[in-house]
């Protein structure tokens, strides 16, 4: 099945508009690995007959990385031309699979003119359970298997959304195990506060090893987790450890995708 | 009425010079720039009740709470027993709320006494868990030397004190017994006091070892009092006001800087005059970010003087965890440190006064900056809602902003956000790519 994507410009010029604007990120946009969380997405929004619609190339990176390093005028620049961007296709509602993004847009935009309501793809989905517009009763691609749960910090802490990823991790009749660091005391994966971007500081271990040893500990066949970064940072720690035939790590939008069968 | 006197001057003395160090804290905590805080008052009063009165956030780590809650309580509650402390000072009289209280009065300062009891082994265990446990956050560098003895110091004074009391509360109670063979009834002197001062069968020595429980009591209350200014342990007061004033917004909020916002205003502005001259009212530039105390926010430098080193931060911290040189404790006392020195060198030689020192570079490294992952996990922790976060990120822009001094890789993230708008070296024409790879 091919995935329906439409633009903004494609919407406003057939006369539409869209319920929803999908926010894809940096990383959905060209990471190899990302990309598939994006279409997890997509293939959810699809099913559900959300009218959805995306920028295409007229999204361009909401600054978080630069504002995080410090350089506050590359993100404003950012912000204030993507403002300009949203605004003017009347954007009410944006949906985001990256924490960072979803961070800054719901947060820090607002006293710069861009104001929007901000939903993480975890909650937009649990939206969509609720109404009744995804079903996953008797679904059995996950049935019985142990999952953990990885704290992004910026859906978490920064933002205290915990809940929503668990409870969609439940609706697949599994095991949801903690690990030990979880929530508001969530070890971060190493990524944020632009880390992604540079080599960490000298000291005895990797964050990513660390975080990743939690997951271990939890004896999961699965790391769930809720961005793009983590995903990628938890993914390199299991291959540090050896373990990549024994535990795997998905985006909760995969294990939703999956487990519905799209 | 010699021992009124002399009472009145100790308590005129020590009242003064403690208000004087808190004026000149006070000072220094406004050398901040400017930031907001007056908003809300319904939900600040309700965050101070719950964190600071209430001591939430203290239970994430149960059994320190714990020990904690009873130290705390002894010293609320022991308040009263001041009042009474007092007036018995100024009036000459002895023990003034017996005979108003009747068998309240017994209640309460049995209450006390056993709070006071409690404390006292508290107390204990926490100079073991500090000097013989060795918990990896009371050994670290940035605890050598003075923080360490700092925390030593005010635990032993804690010790001097309770013995005061008991001293105090024993004598009488002893000498009670010989004069009328009628205990006070106390709940912890009408025990300790015989074991302790049974012995003595002059009530005149008797009188003396109380007066020297009492004067000696009085005495620490006023030596703590204003040993707190010069110590960590400020927080037993700056608590409130901390959290009263503490950051509302969702933590991943960071600042927009409203200079910035003016200045990329102008950028986007198709008819912004780029010759125009500046406006007339326009102060002088201020720095971008923080190279000083003086540059962060009035509410950064009262959470520096707030922090009690307990490095619940640090040991949460994810850089720190895996032995980079952050330790979000340090800076909150790398901040506090800097600041006294700063506001001394005002007071001593003038108000243009600079002594060619900074907070970013003499006392807090780059290094340190850069190992942050802004996971917040140390503003979660605080007890008392310290922020050391926003310190860090305004050290990084000051670093970035005005001296384009930053990792090079992140000199390339930068570079290609403005050029491609991403982080990474992507054509802005193949975002949409995905949507059609299989």
């Amino acid at each position: 099945m091919s995935l329906k994507v439409p633009t903004m410009a494609e919407m406003l010029a057939n006369g539409e508009t869209a319920d929803v604007l999908f926010w894809v990120g940096c990383a959905g946009s060209f990471d190899d690995r990302a990309k598939k969380i994006t279409k997890a997405v997509v293939k959810i929004l699809n099913h559900c007959n959300v009218k959805f619609a995306v920028l295409g190339t007229e999204e361009s990176c909401s600054g978080d990385p630069a504002k995080r390093a410090g350089n506050e005028f590359t993100f404003q620049m950012q912000a204030m031309m993507n403002i300009q961007v949203l605004n003017g296709y009347e954007v009410k509602k944006i949906v985001t699979a990256c924490p960072h993004c979803f961070n800054t847009l719901k947060n820090e935009y607002p006293e710069l003119g861009g104001e929007y309501e901000v939903v993480h793809h975890t909650q937009l989905i649990q939206d969509l359970i609720n109404t009744g517009k995804l079903a996953l009763e008797g679904n059995q691609t996950f049935k019985g298997k142990k999952i953990t749960f990885h704290d992004p910090c910026y859906l978490g802490r920064a933002n205290d959304v915990y809940e929503a990823p668990r409870t969609l991790i439940e609706k697949l009749d599994v095991e949801l195990v903690e690990m030990k660091r979880c929530k508001t005391t969530g070890l971060c994966c190493g990524a944020g506060g632009a880390q992604m971007f540079k080599e960490a500081e000298k000291g005895n271990k990797e964050i990513n090893i660390e975080r990743t040893e939690d997951a271990l500990e939890t004896n999961s066949s699965i790391i769930a987790t809720g961005c793009p970064f983590c995903n990628t940072m938890m993914t390199d720690g299991i291959k540090h450890a050896e373990k990549e035939s024994e535990i795997q790590v998905l985006d909760v939008a995969e294990l939703i995708a999956n487990a519905a069968d799209l | 009425m010699n021992s009124i006197i002399a009472f009145a001057l100790l308590s005129i003395g020590g009242i003064s010079f403690f208000t004087w160090n808190v004026l000149k804290i006070r000072q220094n905590i406004l050398l901040g720039r400017e930031t907001n805080r007056s908003d809300n008052s319904g939900e600040r009063w309700r965050t101070m009740l719950l964190v600071a009165f209430g001591q939430k956030k203290m239970f994430s780590r149960p059994i320190a709470a714990l020990l904690h809650l009873v130290i705390y309580s002894a010293f609320l509650i022991t308040q009263i027993e001041l009042i009474e402390i007092f007036i018995d000072g100024l009036s000459g009289e002895h023990r003034v709320f017996e005979d108003a209280l009747g068998g309240f009065y017994t209640f309460l300062i049995s209450f006390i006494e056993i709070l006071s009891l409690l404390t006292f082994f508290v107390t204990i265990a926490f100079l073991a868990r500090r000097n013989l446990l060795k918990l990896p956050r009371f050994t670290m560098s940035e605890l050598r030397g003075w923080p360490m003895k700092d925390a030593n110091l005010i635990l032993i004074f804690e010790i001097i004190l309770l013995s005061c009391i008991f001293t105090m509360n024993g004598a009488d109670e002893a000498s009670h017994l010989l004069k009328s063979n009628e205990s006070y009834g106390f709940a912890v002197s009408q025990f300790l006091g015989p074991i302790l001062f049974g012995g003595i069968k002059s009530i005149d020595t008797l009188h003396v070892l109380e007066q020297i429980g009492w004067w000696g009591h009085i005495f620490m209350v006023f030596v703590f009092l204003n040993y707190l200014p010069y110590s960590k342990h400020l927080h037993i007061l700056l608590a409130f006001p901390n959290t009263y004033f503490s950051n509302l917004e969702n933590k991943g909020r960071f600042t927009n800087m409203e200079s910035v916002t003016n200045e990329v205003k102008l950028m986007l502005d198709p008819n912004a005059d780029p010759y125009a001259a500046p406006t007339a009212t326009s102060d002088a530039p201020q720095r971008f970010g923080a190279k000083d105390v003086t540059d962060l926010t009035w509410k950064n430098l009262m959470d520096a003087y707030s922090c009690t080193e307990c490095g619940r931060c640090t040991s949460s911290c994810p850089a720190n965890i895996t032995g980079k040189k952050l330790s979000p404790r340090k800076i909150m006392m790398d901040t506090r440190d800097r600041l006294v020195e700063v506001g001394e060198g005002l007071r001593k030689n003038g108000k243009d006064y600079q002594d060619g020192k900074s907070l970013l570079g003499d006392y807090i490294t780059e290094e340190e900056l850069w190992a942050c992952t802004s996971c917040n996990a140390c503003v979660q922790e605080c007890p008392i809602n310290i922020d050391p976060l926003s310190i860090i990120i305004d050290l990084r822009r000051y670093l970035v902003m005005e001296e384009s001094k930053m990792p090079t890789e992140l000199t390339g993230m930068l570079t290609n956000i403005e050029n491609n708008g991403a982080p990474w070296q992507f054509s802005p024409i193949d975002r949409l790519n995905w949507a059609n790879e299989e």
